[in-house]
């Protein structure tokens, strides 16, 4: 989508003719998320929507205990180490960040008095600050008032890198100033169109400073609130076993009226996912169960119990296949899949067109994910497929047998393409999961009668997935043809994803496989259209420069995108409850509640 | 030693600076060699530091204290429930050898040990749970609220984890038992003791039994570090907060800290009940004990 067209449609929204939904799906089609144009709209001077109100209880308290599974329990309870997202839903019963992402991407402010606007004064015309006003009157769980300090001091805490927090990508490039006790300031060194990061949705949680203070740097992990949560959220810490339970009560001082619902919550960990949707969907016994990765098949199954429903949101995160740009097979100066190398065959532009065209992607969405991962062109998270316009899915054994056959790789007597002596053999690796290995199947077979070999590897997920320098399994090393895997879009703006193509980002035994473009790609014209976007003021020429950036990875079959895959979690039938893709599962639930 | 990370979900996460991971790793000694980590443990071990777990932060010894009663009253009641299944049907099968009785209970005991946990498990969750919707199948451990509703909330949801265990642990336990009683039942001294006019029933009880659970005490306390692994299984299944599923996690996840402080507590308990057993003799059999 060029530049000129986004503008159009901008205009379109602002005058009415066009509505913001449709304007959110459009952009979703060709690869931006929805946060990202929702803030382009914020950029093109729209107003963001408010997010629908749709709670009824009309007091607070009431309506019982909120039982909810978590098939991996929360293992600590401070947001800026949360290791993943069991520990960031934990979390976020406790605490809050100032604003959070609704379903469609737009912000709703939490500790915020309001989310900033160019209208209101809170978005700096060159883009290099923003101002957030907090709501005041909002109290801790023990009584002490929620100020500017406070947020201060989360920029303090997670940018020391003694502190060694996980939020510190967000936090470590900016600069908070406090303007008064309700007003801070974050300062960007760059102009900065993706301004909703630090104290926004999952990373944006805020820690008390009085509590915390004494215990920032080195000694963040002595803190006694690390493991009993003080915050402002809905419920009061009750009771914590890591792994196993989190337990609160209703916060009878909660900063918006009339809520929470629920007189305590209960957080059971532990198990598998299979057990945990039977608990929710067919018995009844619970009334939220996280991350159902379970076939859609059983999922249905369990539904017709007629005790609970699945709930999908739409994220960023992508299953994918990546083609190996360098040679895995051959040491260059001590080291495989060295940049000096050329893969023999990937390399050359007809296998790698073949490949694509021999991923059957419908047949991946129809007998393996279901609803929980719909079939995708788009690298960039694809919530609505319908209007991509410039990149297509396509499967064709017929059309991948003409490409090769036309760049000169002959069937052998074994039926395996070769030219000049190298045969067309892959070896397809991905992480020990059910899913996953039928997926290779899928494209084995494909591959099979199209003349290409492909041999099958599944590494343990603990191995394959860790940065253990020593191991050639990983999959930052990347020592085979073809590899897949899920990535996720955490961050709600595409440009530290697409990271992973630029050409300094590689991944090599000098930096200890810690860069992130693992395919080792290399294209001037990328970096080119990348450095641009990542300095361009406007944001709307550079949400087309971030397309063009996905574009060109996907159609240089850099990577082939298989399947997305939305949220997926279970509620009760009764549990009113809303889920976005782009924060956590509780990022609202001070609004769950029950209906009679 | 296995290989694996135990920061690796951050890996997977393209927002979190993969300095931050390097970072953590140096902060945990993790890219220490293993031999030195080793030492490192040993030496604090021995000062009463068991070290803190990676993924929670939290000091090895709390986390294993705040699991160990659920562990002990899951796998105890498992225990007695077994001892109290095993020990009247082996003796009655054993004084009656090759009746229908006999017959019935053996098969039953084959059965029984030949199920793995996890099936059994499974089993009676499909029956007790989905079909007939009677008991829980996720354990709770912080049930609120006492008194005798309290006690029964726990009864309920205990019934399923220690039945699996207990079952499982009794049925290898009436073989043996049975085979015991029918070593000492023919020896001389009982006969005589019969000859001499004592009753039956006294006759089983005190003398035959006594002597017969010598070989079973040995076996009970030689089986609870397996009843233990049993229990990882079916801790998992119920989602029981025992120090098994603490172990599991922790190796999925790479804890090595919390690994090696659920390891050494399992060596623990296989010393302390070695040793109870060989109080247990002295008290059976005057003989062996110590003087």
């Amino acid at each position: 989508m060029e530049e000129r067209e986004l503008r159009g449609l901008i205009d379109r929204v602002k005058k009415g003719s066009l509505s913001r939904r449709s304007f959110v799906r459009r952009m979703a089609a060709v690869g931006l998320t929805a946060p990202l144009a929702t803030q382009l709209l914020a950029a093109g001077g729209v107003a963001m929507a408010q997010s629908r109100a749709a709670y009824k209880p009309t007091k607070r308290g009431g309506g019982g205990t909120l039982k909810v599974l978590w098939w991996q329990g929360p293992t600590l309870l401070n947001p800026h180490f949360a290791v993943g997202t069991k520990d960031q839903d934990g979390s976020r019963i406790f605490y809050e960040p100032l604003a959070a992402w609704d379903p469609e991407g737009n912000l709703k402010p939490k500790l915020a008095a309001e989310i900033p606007s160019r209208e209101n004064g809170g978005l700096a015309a060159d883009g290099k600050s923003v101002i957030w006003k907090l709501k005041q009157g909002v109290k801790w769980h023990d009584g002490k008032p929620f100020t500017a300090d406070d947020v201060v001091f989360n920029w303090q805490y997670s940018s020391d890198p003694a502190t060694a927090a996980v939020t510190s990508g967000t936090y470590k490039d900016i600069k908070v100033e406090k303007v008064d006790d309700f007003t801070v300031k974050v300062i960007f060194d760059k102009p900065t169109p993706f301004w909703a990061d630090a104290f926004v949705g999952t990373r944006g949680m805020i820690i008390p400073k009085h509590l915390f203070a004494d215990y920032i740097g080195s000694k963040s992990r002595e803190a006694p609130t690390n493991l009993k949560p003080v915050g402002t959220g809905p419920y009061m810490f009750k009771d914590f076993k890591p792994g196993d339970a989190v337990s609160g009560v209703i916060n009878p001082n909660y900063h918006q009226p009339n809520k929470p619902y629920f007189d305590a919550i209960e957080l059971k960990g532990g198990g598998d996912a299979v057990s945990a949707a039977r608990a929710v969907l067919q018995t009844g016994e619970y009334d939220f169960a996280w991350n159902l990765q379970v076939e859609d098949e059983i999922l249905q199954r369990l539904e017709k119990g007629g005790k609970g429903r699945v709930n999908i949101a739409p994220t960023g995160n992508i299953e994918h296949i990546q083609v190996n740009q360098t040679d895995p097979w051959t040491e260059v100066d001590g080291e495989r899949s060295s940049l000096k190398s050329k893969h023999p065959t990937l390399s050359d532009r007809a296998v790698a067109q073949a490949l694509a065209l021999l991923v059957d992607r419908d047949s991946v969405e129809k007998h393996i994910y279901g609803r929980t991962g719909p079939a995708t062109a788009n690298f960039v998270n694809n919530p609505e497929r319908f209007r991509s316009k410039n990149t297509v899915k396509e499967f064709s054994i017929e059309k991948a047998n003409d490409i090769l056959e036309k760049a000169g790789w002959k069937k052998g007597s074994d039926g395996i393409r070769a030219k000049d002596g190298k045969k067309l053999k892959f070896v397809y690796q991905t992480s020990i999961n059910q899913p996953r290995q039928k997926t290779q199947a899928i494209v084995k077979q494909a591959c099979q009668k199209a003349g290409i070999d492909i041999e099958i590897k599944a590494v343990t997920a603990s191995v394959y997935f860790s940065s253990d320098v020593a191991n050639p399994d990983t999959y930052t090393k990347f020592f085979t043809d073809l590899q897949m895997y899920t990535t996720t879009m955490s961050q709600p703006d595409p440009e530290v994803f697409l990271l992973q193509f630029t050409s300094w980002e590689v991944a090599t035994k000098e930096n200890k496989w810690q860069g992130r473009n693992i395919t080792r790609w290399r294209s001037e014209e990328y970096d080119k259209i990348y450095r641009q976007a990542q300095v361009e003021l406007d944001p709307v020429k550079r949400a087309g420069m971030l397309i063009a950036c996905q574009d060109l990875a996907v159609k240089n079959q850099v990577v082939i995108p298989v399947v997305y895959r939305p949220g997926v979690s279970g509620s009760s039938n009764q549990l009113r409850n809303v889920i976005s893709g782009w924060d956590n599962n509780t990022w609202d639930l001070s609004d769950w509640y029950k209906e009679a | 030693m296995a290989p694996g990370d135990p920061f690796e979900e951050l890996a997977m996460n393209p927002a979190i600076p993969p300095e931050v991971r390097m970072a953590l790793r140096a902060k945990f000694g993790l890219d220490d060699p293993v031999w030195l980590r080793y030492i490192h443990w040993l030496g604090a071990m021995l000062q009463g530091d068991w070290g803190f777990s990676f993924t929670s932060r939290m000091d090895v010894d709390q986390l294993i204290l705040q699991r160990l009663p659920t562990t002990l009253v899951v796998i105890g009641s498992s225990q007695i429930l077994a001892i109290v299944v095993a020990i009247p049907i082996g003796v009655l099968a054993a004084t009656r050898p090759y009746s229908l009785f006999d017959q019935v209970a053996n098969t039953f005991a084959f059965i029984g040990f030949s199920l793995p946990t996890f099936f059994t498990g499974l089993l009676l969750i499909l029956l007790f749970s989905i079909q007939l919707d009677w008991l829980p199948f996720v354990y709770r451990a912080d049930i609120p609220g006492s008194g005798l509703p309290w006690i029964w909330e726990h009864i309920k949801q205990s019934i399923m984890p220690v039945a699996v265990l207990g079952l499982f642990q009794g049925a290898s336990l009436v073989r043996y038992v049975r085979s015991a009683v029918l070593d000492v039942i023919k020896l001389d001294y009982v006969t005589t003791a019969r000859s001499k006019g004592i009753g039956e029933r006294k006759v089983i009880t005190k003398h035959v039994v006594r002597n017969a659970l010598i070989p079973v005490v040995t076996l009970v306390a030689l089986q609870m570090p397996i009843v233990f692994g049993g229990a990882i299984v079916t801790e998992q299944i119920f989602r029981v907060p025992g120090i098994g599923s603490l172990l599991i996690s922790a190796m999925l996840s790479n804890d090595t800290p919390v690994v090696m402080g659920v390891t050494f507590v399992f060596a623990c308990l296989v010393i302390l009940f070695n040793l109870i057993a060989d109080i247990l003799y002295g008290w059976l059999d005057p003989r062996i004990a110590f003087r």
